[in-house]
């Protein structure tokens, strides 16, 4: 028995061809939806997999996928559910591809128990999420914000999660590859919010240079590191290296063979994978400031409502009103220190959301002035009257 | 030190290589069978010579799904409740040069993953499932499984199963798999034998194994042993080639046991490469300018 020989990778992960393809569009602009531009940004960051399920309205990024991935040789399967689309992402990464899955409100559900498997293994990967309308079936073609929360907590168990929200068709692209990033740097999956709206609308995107690009690639053992624990994010290893690597879902030690019985082995591990993402939540988190030099006013928002937002911002201004937006581009972790330090200094806080007031609540606990929720739902985005009125007293 | 450890290593069986020392010995209770499955198939890879680096193990919730993991010395996945199937087509995909087992039990591959099952028959891919067939929930302690037969009562039926069971292997046949068989733990050579063909066959092959649980299901039916359950699958077993010359009423109570498919159908991964060979042979004849977007 010969253990440890490395033998040729069964699969050739040829980046020369993978950029050679994609040259081909760089530096050139096109009209597309932001499903299509999230496909792209993903081939970009080195995205070879895709494993999904057709799901409106997020089937275009399947629909891109499938058509481009033979051309890099990489692979779009099919699966019969979104649960076994998570899961065959979660096996492809494991044996060396760079992979996500696609899906909206119901097929996000499903998925659900994976993200945990996901978390608890530190599996890189990447799930986008294109918001429908719900509970249920809802309103099946039109947009909604109403997965915030289940982004955040939808797998049980303590864990963190990290989750980017785009506003535009150009942010969606830049987004995937930031999402692929950020799943390498902290070893975990990463989910790109998006909503119907931000999904279907169409603008023009600029595909940039590939050497303007940064990515990450994975961090793989060198020696004999231990890859569940030791460094805070240890290194991964992948199946094939002669490692004899056992991955589990179950509570595991360092080596990660499984332990279920001794309470310091879980709580070292849990604690490690939520202090890995927590305590960096300084440097993921990303977000975009309009006006607020001077605010007395805040509008927190976030995907499509924050471009209606940004229309109620300018004309409060116009009127002479000191009043300035946040835009949350990460939504988790939450920017728990630049919402404390904003809203010492605002009279109130104004939070327009396409949900019965999810995310206000997490910018409540954080907030030292009034937090009011414009909410709407019905898979409609807000008009820029709607959340003009809506912040009442200004 | 590392010398004696060695000298005590090469005193042990000669399968011992295949399994992971720290892990033992393993939880299984007494009389169970999944020990004698890992024999079976550390005795099948052994024979076929096979590197374990090339192995690649996938399994669910379940004891079954502990044969593998953690006893088998290998790369490993342990994967959630019903998904090792969709969990290994993933990697396959990504490693077609490996060989993918996924070792787990009738609960987890038909009660929670049937539609897993069905439709990896379905693509063909060349993925190895042995499938533990205990007819019980034997982890959580004994309940009522898609495959407890009519009448048995279980902590979950406590007045008999009034549901009908499913016919597993011959449910996986239907569904377009390159190879399926069914044997016992009571056979173990043919076993073993089923084993290598599925290892070394192109394409999904399922062996259903049927196995004992004396602790879960057996002391509610009055076996309270292994070797009782062992006794009944030599009484009742039938092979396929003499199975189909009976009637309906003569196979009841019998299991069948033998080969019950074996097809030539093209195998997934393969498709999926040569796709991807055609797509990139008709790209390195097009112009620049006759690019655009897909």
């Amino acid at each position: 028995m010969s253990t440890g020989k490395k033998k040729p990778r069964g699969k050739t992960r040829s980046s020369k061809l993978r950029t050679d393809y994609l040259s081909r569009f760089a530096g050139r602009s096109y009209f597309m939806q932001g499903d299509e531009s999230v496909a792209y940004g993903s081939l970009y960051a080195g995205c070879d997999f895709f494993a999904g399920y057709p799901i409106t309205p997020a089937t275009e990024v399947a629909e891109v996928m499938s058509a481009e991935l033979p051309h890099v040789d990489g692979y779009y399967i099919q699966m019969e559910d979104e649960i076994a689309s998570l899961s065959a992402v979660i096996g492809a990464v494991w044996a060396g591809s760079k992979a996500m899955t696609a899906t909206s409100g119901p097929g996000y559900s499903l998925m659900q128990e994976n993200i945990g498997y996901a978390v608890m293994t530190e599996t890189p990967c990447v799930i986008v999420n294109v918001q429908r309308s719900g509970p249920s079936t809802g309103q099946a073609t039109m947009p909604a914000q109403g997965d915030v929360m289940q982004a955040r907590w939808g797998t049980h168990g303590d864990h963190e999660m990290i989750a980017l929200a785009p506003n535009s068709v150009q942010e969606c692209f830049d987004l995937a590859i930031e999402a692929f990033n950020l799943a390498e740097e902290y070893r975990t999956p990463v989910i790109v919010l998006m909503d119907g709206e931000v999904g279907h609308m169409r603008e023009r995107i600029t595909m940039p240079p590939l050497k303007d690009v940064k990515i990450r690639e994975r961090k793989l053992v060198t020696g004999d590191e231990m890859i569940f624990g030791g460094d805070e994010i240890p290194p991964m290893a992948e199946f094939g290296l002669g490692r004899f690597i056992h991955v589990t879902g179950s509570t595991h030690k360092e080596t990660g063979i499984r332990d279920v019985q001794s309470q310091d082995v879980h709580e070292r591990l849990v604690t490690r994978l939520c202090r890995k993402i927590a305590d960096n939540r300084d440097r993921i988190a990303r977000y975009e400031e309009m006006n607020l030099e001077d605010a007395d006013y805040v509008l927190i928002s976030y995907g499509a409502t924050s471009r209606p937002a940004a229309g109620a911002l300018l004309r409060a201004r116009a009127e002479g009103k000191k009043i300035g937006m946040l835009r949350l581009i990460t939504i988790w972790p939450f920017p728990e220190g630049k919402v404390r330090e904003l809203t010492a200094r605002a009279k109130k806080v104004f939070v327009p959301e396409m949900n019965l007031g999810q995310l206000s609540r997490e910018i409540e606990r954080f907030s030292k002035c009034d937090v009011v929720s414009i909410p709407k739902i019905g898979g409609i985005t807000h008009t820029i009257d709607e959340i003009y009125n809506g912040m009442k007293g200004i | 030190m590392a010398d004696q450890k060695d000298k005590a290593d090469k005193r042990r069986h000669r399968l011992f290589k295949y399994l992971r020392k720290e892990v033992l010995p393993t939880a299984f209770c007494p009389g169970c069978g999944c020990g004698i499955v890992l024999n079976c198939y550390a005795h099948a890879v052994d024979e076929l010579q096979m590197d374990p680096n090339d192995l690649i193990s996938v399994t669910g919730i379940g004891c079954s799904s502990w044969i593998p993991s953690p006893y088998f010395m290998g790369d490993t996945l342990h994967t959630t409740h019903g998904r090792p199937i969709p969990f290994a087509t993933g990697a396959k995909v990504t490693r077609p040069d490996k060989t993918l087992v996924v070792i787990a039990g009738d609960g987890d591959l038909i009660g929670i993953g049937g539609n897993h099952l069905i439709h990896a028959a379905r693509r063909n891919i060349d993925i190895k499932v042995f499938m533990v067939n205990n007819l019980i929930y034997g982890m959580t302690g004994g309940q009522l499984a898609p495959t407890t037969p009519a009448g048995v009562p279980t902590s979950t039926s406590p007045y008999g199963n009034v549901e009908h069971p499913f016919e597993i292997a011959e449910l996986v046949a239907a569904a377009g798999a390159s190879y399926v068989a069914r044997w016992t733990t009571f056979h173990v050579f043919p076993l073993m034998e089923s084993m290598q063909k599925a290892l070394t066959r192109k394409g999904f092959a399922f062996i259903e194994i049927r196995s004992q649980c004396p602790i879960s299901y057996g002391r509610r039916i009055g076996k309270r042993t292994g070797t009782e359950a062992l006794q009944e699958y030599k009484e009742t077993a039938v092979r396929a080639q003499e199975a189909a010359e009976m009637t309906p009423e003569e196979l009841a109570g019998k299991i069948v046991v033998g080969r019950l498919a074996e097809r030539d159908k093209s195998e997934f991964t393969a498709n999926l490469r040569q796709l991807n060979d055609e797509i990139r042979k008709k790209d390195a004849g097009r112009r620049p300018e006759d690019w655009s977007i897909s």
